[in-house]
């Protein structure tokens, strides 16, 4: 009963805010007009102000849509207005949710006077129905009042108007979630982006992060190369070296020779640490074998701050998927030993089916900036080639947190 | 002495049954793949088995699985891990049984054919064998504050005793006395509250379930 009367409550509240929103959406849609006739077209400043003005007010309907309709309905317009006036119009003028923003005030103007009218109309109409023979009783006899049409003169159309005004009541009481909801709907259709528009928007995000993943694979072999030449060719150069010297002493002076063929298999030995040192940074063997549980557990041996490990993770993931989780992982893990002086640290994996989610949180002292650290800019930029994000909550103080999410769609 | 030889490398595979012969061991079986490699093990029961982790068909921990699920049949079964690299992880695992015969060596060492041989037959004794790269990653990792109380050569004594060394070893290869070396082990478990304990194999695995775990 109580949730009832809160859900109806609520309903009308809703309906009220549309109203509301309908007056602004007049006011503006006016200014609008009167800008736009006078301007023949829109170059002048002050609809670029009104501009800015009418998207407060889309934006404050979006996340209003989303609360009722489930999920916020995303922002469509292109990015930033640039700063020049004749750059700023055309920017407007081309933009379709421009032209889809006037469509909704004018609409929402309507709708939301029609609807925020309607709801505790009904309300009012169903009470004077059902209290009509009250209401005959205590008015004066000369006193007429009518209720859908029909004229209440006496006590018997009294009586009749009590049916429908139980029906205006059922009304009142049902129709509200209706109306909330095509406002919603309406809002949705006109607010969200286009299908072109998302698609434009998908398809620049596309071409940065890819021109990213590029450039990062291009960094990272040329790094690999370079570990290469310097590292293993190097070392094998200087074996090969030292065998020959040795070879050319064997005869004439064993005891130098045997020096000669030790120090070579020292450094065979280098070399292949370093070749080690090499592929672990490419791709670490536990990975490969195990999988993100098990890398991820080495990881947490590794540290040097105990970690508590929550891994539910049953299933293999795509290499590639498995490699970013792994790396974005060992980079948290590292700043958090390196950057927070905490004493604990809580490593979370998930999988939900479509997303794998990381938590990687500490109990030390906060403040980690993302937009200063490196390492954070890393993460961001490893995961954005997969569609994946990363959140950071580091109050002063403590604790950090580090949520990541990878699609890893099976 | 009957060993078994699983890898799947032929020029290392050659090469490790050319030199366990050459040094006394009788190879019984050379296989280059880990399906029914335990089954196989538990079968011929050799006295040791020298296995690379990784191995056809699915080419990731196959030996190490192969060498746990044997031992689970036959405990402490003998057997020496080879690898390209050693991992913390796979050393617990192997160590969890706590029932010795365990080697985890680097492949690099087989370079080194007296000690590796060596190991083998420390092995095949019921000793355990880590490979120094273990212990200086769990050395590296410095997780435990009480790993800093010891003394560099405290570190040092400690690193050759997870090889599975004894007394007499870790003297002569650090050049002190053996003397010195128990003085520095009580030192060591001291600092680590491990109870002392005299046997080699019990004493590897004190330090190292302590230190990994």
């Amino acid at each position: 009963m109580k949730q009832t009367v809160r859900r109806v409550g609520r309903e009308q509240r809703e309906l009220l805010v549309g109203l509301r929103l309908a007056v602004e959406c007049l006011a503006l849609f006016g200014a609008a007009l009167v800008t736009l006739v006078l301007t023949g077209g829109f170059a002048l400043p002050p609809y670029v102000a009104l501009v800015r003005r009418i998207r407060q007010v889309t934006d404050r309907q979006r996340l209003r849509t989303g609360d009722v309709a489930g999920g916020p309905v995303p922002t469509p317009y292109r990015p930033p207005l640039p700063a020049g006036l004749a750059d700023r119009t055309r920017v407007l003028r081309t933009d379709p949710a421009t032209w889809r923003d006037l469509g909704w005030l004018s609409g929402q103007m309507l709708l939301g006077l029609v609807f925020g009218l309607l709801g505790p109309a009904l309300w009012l109409a169903g009470v004077l129905g059902v209290l009509a023979p009250v209401v005959r009783a205590v008015l004066p006899p000369e006193t007429v009042f009518q209720l859908n049409g029909i004229v209440i003169d006496g006590q018997p159309a009294a009586w009749a108007a009590v049916p429908i005004g139980v029906g205006y009541l059922l009304l009142a009481y049902l129709a509200p979630r209706y109306l909330v909801r095509a406002e919603a709907r309406f809002a949705r259709w006109l607010l969200a982006p286009t299908t072109a528009a998302r698609l434009s928007a998908r398809v620049e995000q596309l071409t940065e992060t890819r021109a990213e993943a590029v450039d990062a694979s291009a960094a990272e072999l040329r790094r690999i190369e370079r570990d290469l030449h310097d590292g293993a060719q190097a070392r094998l150069v200087a074996l090969s070296m030292n065998l020959g010297m040795a070879e050319d002493l064997l005869d004439r002076d064993p005891v130098a020779a045997r020096a000669m063929l030790a120090d070579a298999r020292a450094g065979a030995h280098s070399a292949m640490s370093e070749l080690r040192d090499l592929v672990r940074g490419i791709h670490p063997p536990l990975l490969a074998d195990r999988g993100l549980p098990g890398a991820v557990q080495a990881l947490a041996l590794a540290s040097p701050v105990p970690v508590d490990l929550d891994v539910r993770l049953t299933r293999r993931l795509a290499a590639p998927v498995e490699s970013a989780a792994y790396f974005v992982t060992a980079e948290a893990l590292t700043n958090a030993v390196r950057h927070s002086g905490a004493e604990r640290i809580t490593i979370e994996v998930r999988d939900d089916g479509t997303r794998l989610r990381l938590r990687v949180r500490d109990d030390g002292r906060g403040g980690a900036d993302p937009q200063r650290g490196t390492g954070l800019r890393g993460i961001e930029r490893r995961l954005a080639a997969f569609d994946g994000t990363v959140r950071v909550s580091s109050p002063p103080g403590g604790p950090t947190e580090i949520d990541v999410e990878l699609p890893c769609g099976s | 002495m009957r060993v078994v030889i699983a890898e799947d490398l032929a020029l290392l595979r050659d090469g490790l049954v050319r030199m366990l012969t050459a040094y006394g061991f009788e190879v019984v079986a050379a296989v280059d793949d880990g399906a029914g490699l335990a089954e196989m093990l538990v079968a011929t029961r050799p006295e040791v088995a020298v296995i690379d982790v990784r191995l056809p068909p699915t080419g990731t921990d196959e030996g190490i699985r192969a060498a746990i699920a044997a031992r689970r049949a036959v405990p402490g079964l003998p057997v020496v891990i080879l690898s390209q690299y050693v991992e913390q992880v796979y050393a617990r695992e192997l160590l969890s049984d706590r029932t010795g015969g365990i080697g985890y060596l680097l492949k690099d060492r087989v370079g080194e054919v007296r000690d590796f041989v060596e190991a083998v037959r420390r092995v095949a004794g019921g000793g355990t064998v880590m490979d120094p790269e273990v212990v200086a990653q769990l050395l590296d990792g410095g997780r435990l504050t009480h790993l800093a109380d010891l003394t560099p050569r405290e570190r040092e004594v400690l690193a050759v005793m997870a090889e599975g060394r004894s007394n007499a070893a870790i003297a002569a290869r650090l050049v002190i006395t053996e003397k010195a070396v128990s003085k520095h082990i009580n030192n060591i478990f001291t600092k680590l509250d491990l109870p002392p304990s005299d046997d080699d194999h019990r004493r590897v695995l004190a330090v190292l379930t302590y230190l990994g775990g």
